[in-house]
């Protein structure tokens, strides 16, 4: 049953240990809804895997298996081969659940062969931009900026200065069927391209924005409305990747960066000249999404 | 049945072929290549019916692996040397995760420097992983123990993996005799695998959650030591079932040769076994008391029937084919602590031979034969441990 176009049905209980407003369990919450009880879920080491509870309790109500840390891409080929030899796997949605650290740097090269083998399964990144269950360490999708634990404020600077990794071009370039980005503050957007990476032959790769009010440093109620920002200011463009071609899902960039930067802690120590540097790269970003999308459609 | 020459390769792949693997995930490397190409061919004929996974690395096959068991597939995999290496964190899992993963192994030395040939450092240094280790002397043995190992590995009283090496180009490039059993007296000895506890979406679990140390991980680590336990009498169970099926004999951790009233036995592991067997024929003729003891197996160590097997020797020589940097070689380390406690002393000395393929000849094992028995003769170990054939 839905209710607004949301699945009314429930399969992450009570008795969880996120944060409170973790974006993460947000975005488990949509997906699950979506994907239903035949669903298969593995997670590598990252918040959410301490979130469902210690052994035997689990607040999913889904098989859950855990793996190391560099393998969800693989332990998710492995499930879906075995249940294609068993006959199972029309029945069953396999689906891979991974922070930012454990999809772009450590589980990277999992990932790449999972795309490349074309495995009938669904690889969520929940992108929270920093090794938040290990207490904010940098990953490759820090973005540009920001401070944390091991990029820590002094007197000489040592903030981030890189920006984050593109993942979505990573996948795209393995001409993967299916790749889209979802952000929990478009629940109707995020849920429908959810939908359609389970009606997907093949690989699906779906980039969901992950607030963090621990990790970057605000009040945990403004949480959607940072993601709302993050969309309008074009830093996480909503789009799919589909057949070879682009597709973008809110054209809508109508907000600075600097208001999306202020709100967060964790890029206080910004100068104004800085977020201008990285106002022209978001910019710069966004015109090459909107050349992809038109050269995809032409 | 049929007999084919075949090399320890191609008759791993045809243990996984009978056994029914069902998930093959797959990584090249040499000189185990044969054995993914001959297992790949025997799916493109139709005559294995699992799915083949061409995986990115050898830590990913192993993942792969655990996975599809825990799904309640049969998992077979094979790899050697740096790949078994890479693996490392994942052998710890499929045991924590009580998988029974079969997997061959050719042993070979690792790098630097680059060298492809024999040596056991790969699979010793996975001594604490909780895999079940075997060591083959044959290509008939390998092929017959990874059907053995299946039927140890998926008891309910085990739910273990379990490795079997081969050592690299003695056995998996070198072509013998095989028998091929019937694929029908496998079915029957070797049942479809029969998962104890699958992933099930009508009966969701949390499978490798967190567990404090208040809660339930010591108890899981304990499982693990009792199932380890069972692992040699189960084994004695089933090779004497597997011996009325296919009339081979296979007798645990150990094979012993002339050792009934030998005075200096030496212990070896892998293929070079047949040489040391070979030389204690030769030593006999000249009425020379030696013996010889294969070990087949490392983990679980058979300690006792090592003590029982030594308890008329005078003399013990431990032939190790890798090296523990700082100390000894892992046989003779794992042989010394085993004998601690007995009444009676027994002087034990270490000959690491073998290295990075280096050739074990009848008159390297000779030598050694002789050095022991001067040893026991002037009631004096001249050097407890001691490299042989080394130029420097």
């Amino acid at each position: 049953m839905k209710r607004a176009g949301i699945p009314t049905e429930e399969f992450i209980y009570s008795g969880h240990t996120a944060c409170p407003g973790c974006g993460a369990m947000l975005v488990a919450r949509y997906l699950l809804k979506v994907l239903g009880k035949n669903t298969i879920m593995n997670i590598p080491a990252c918040c959410f895997a301490a979130i469902p509870g210690t052994f035997p309790d689990t607040c999913l109500g889904i098989p859950l298996l855990y793996n190391a840390f560099e393998t969800t891409a693989a332990t998710a080929s492995g499930v879906e081969a075995a249940l294609k030899i068993k006959g199972k796997k029309e029945k069953i949605t396999v689906v891979g659940f991974a922070g930012d650290g454990g999809t772009a740097d450590i589980g990277i090269q999992a990932l790449s062969g999972a795309i490349e083998r074309n495995h009938q399964i669904i690889y969520v990144c929940y992108d929270n931009e920093a090794y938040m269950n290990t207490g904010m360490q940098t990953s490759s999708l820090t973005p540009m900026g920001a401070s944390t634990t091991t990029n820590p404020v002094g007197k000489k600077g040592g903030w981030r200065i890189r920006p984050k990794k593109n993942m979505m071009e990573i996948v795209a370039a393995h001409n993967i069927p299916y790749a889209a980005t979802v952000n929990p503050s478009y629940p109707m957007d995020f849920i429908k391209k959810i939908e359609k990476a389970k009606s997907i032959k093949g690989t699906s790769y779906i980039h969901a924005y992950s607030v963090c009010p621990t990790g970057w440093r605000y009040q945990p109620e403004l949480g959607l409305e940072i993601g709302r920002l993050a969309t309008e200011t074009g830093i996480f463009p909503l789009y799919e990747f589909e057949n070879g071609a682009y597709t973008i899902n809110y054209k809508k960039k109508t907000k600075e960066v600097l208001e999306y930067y202020k709100l967060q802690g964790r890029f206080r120590h910004l100068s104004d000249d800085f977020i201008k540097e990285v106002q022209t790269l978001i910019d710069k970003e966004w015109e090459k999404l909107l050349y992809k999308e038109e050269c995809s459609h032409r | 049945m049929v007999k084919m020459i075949i090399t320890g390769n191609v008759a791993a792949a045809w243990g996984a072929r009978l056994s029914r693997a069902e998930v093959i995930a797959a990584y090249p490397i040499t000189p185990q290549t044969i054995i993914v190409e001959k297992l790949a061919q025997f799916v493109s004929d139709g005559d294995l019916k699992a799915e083949y996974l061409h995986m990115e690395s050898e830590h990913s096959a192993m993942a792969a692996c655990i996975a599809a068991s825990q799904t309640g597939a049969r998992a077979f995999t094979a790899t050697s040397s740096q790949g078994l290496v890479l693996m490392h964190e994942l052998l710890h899992w499929a045991s924590g995760a009580r998988t029974p993963i079969v997997m061959a192994n050719v042993n070979r030395a690792l790098a630097p420097p680059w060298n492809v040939w024999v040596e056991h450092t790969d699979m010793m240094s996975q001594r604490d992983t909780g895999w079940i280790q075997f060591y083959a002397e044959s290509n008939q043995e390998v092929l017959d123990t990874i059907i053995i190992c299946y039927k140890l590995c998926e008891d309910k009283d085990i739910q273990l993996p379990a490795m079997i090496g081969l050592d690299a180009f003695y056995l998996s490039h070198t072509s013998e005799i095989v028998d091929i059993p019937d694929q029908d007296l496998v079915d029957k000895f070797l049942p479809q695998y029969d998962p104890a506890y699958p992933l099930d979406i009508e009966n969701p679990t949390s499978v490798g959650s967190l567990s404090m140390p208040h809660q339930w991980y010591p108890e899981f680590r304990y499982k693990i030591h009792e199932a380890m336990q069972r692992v040699l009498p189960k084994l004695n169970q089933i090779e004497e079932d597997f011996y009325k099926e296919f009339g081979r004999k296979y007798t645990g951790p150990l094979e012993l040769y002339d050792t009934e009233d030998a005075e200096v036995v030496l212990i070896v592991s892998g293929a070079a076994a047949g040489t040391v067997k070979e030389t204690v024929d030769m030593l006999r003729k000249k009425g020379v008391k030696a013996g010889v003891i294969r070990l087949r197996m490392f983990r679980p160590f058979p300690s006792e029937e090592l003590a029982k097997a030594l308890s008329k020797v005078s003399f013990v020589g431990v032939i190790d084919r890798s090296f523990s940097f700082g100390h000894e070689g892992a046989i003779f380390s794992e042989l010394k602590a085993s004998l601690y406690g007995l009444k009676k002393y027994l002087p034990i000395k270490n000959f690491i031979v073998g290295i990075g393929g280096r050739d074990i000849t009848t008159n390297t094992i000779n030598r050694i034969y002789d050095n022991c028995f001067s040893c026991l003769k002037n009631n004096k170990i001249d050097t407890p441990v001691e490299w042989i054939d080394i130029k420097v």
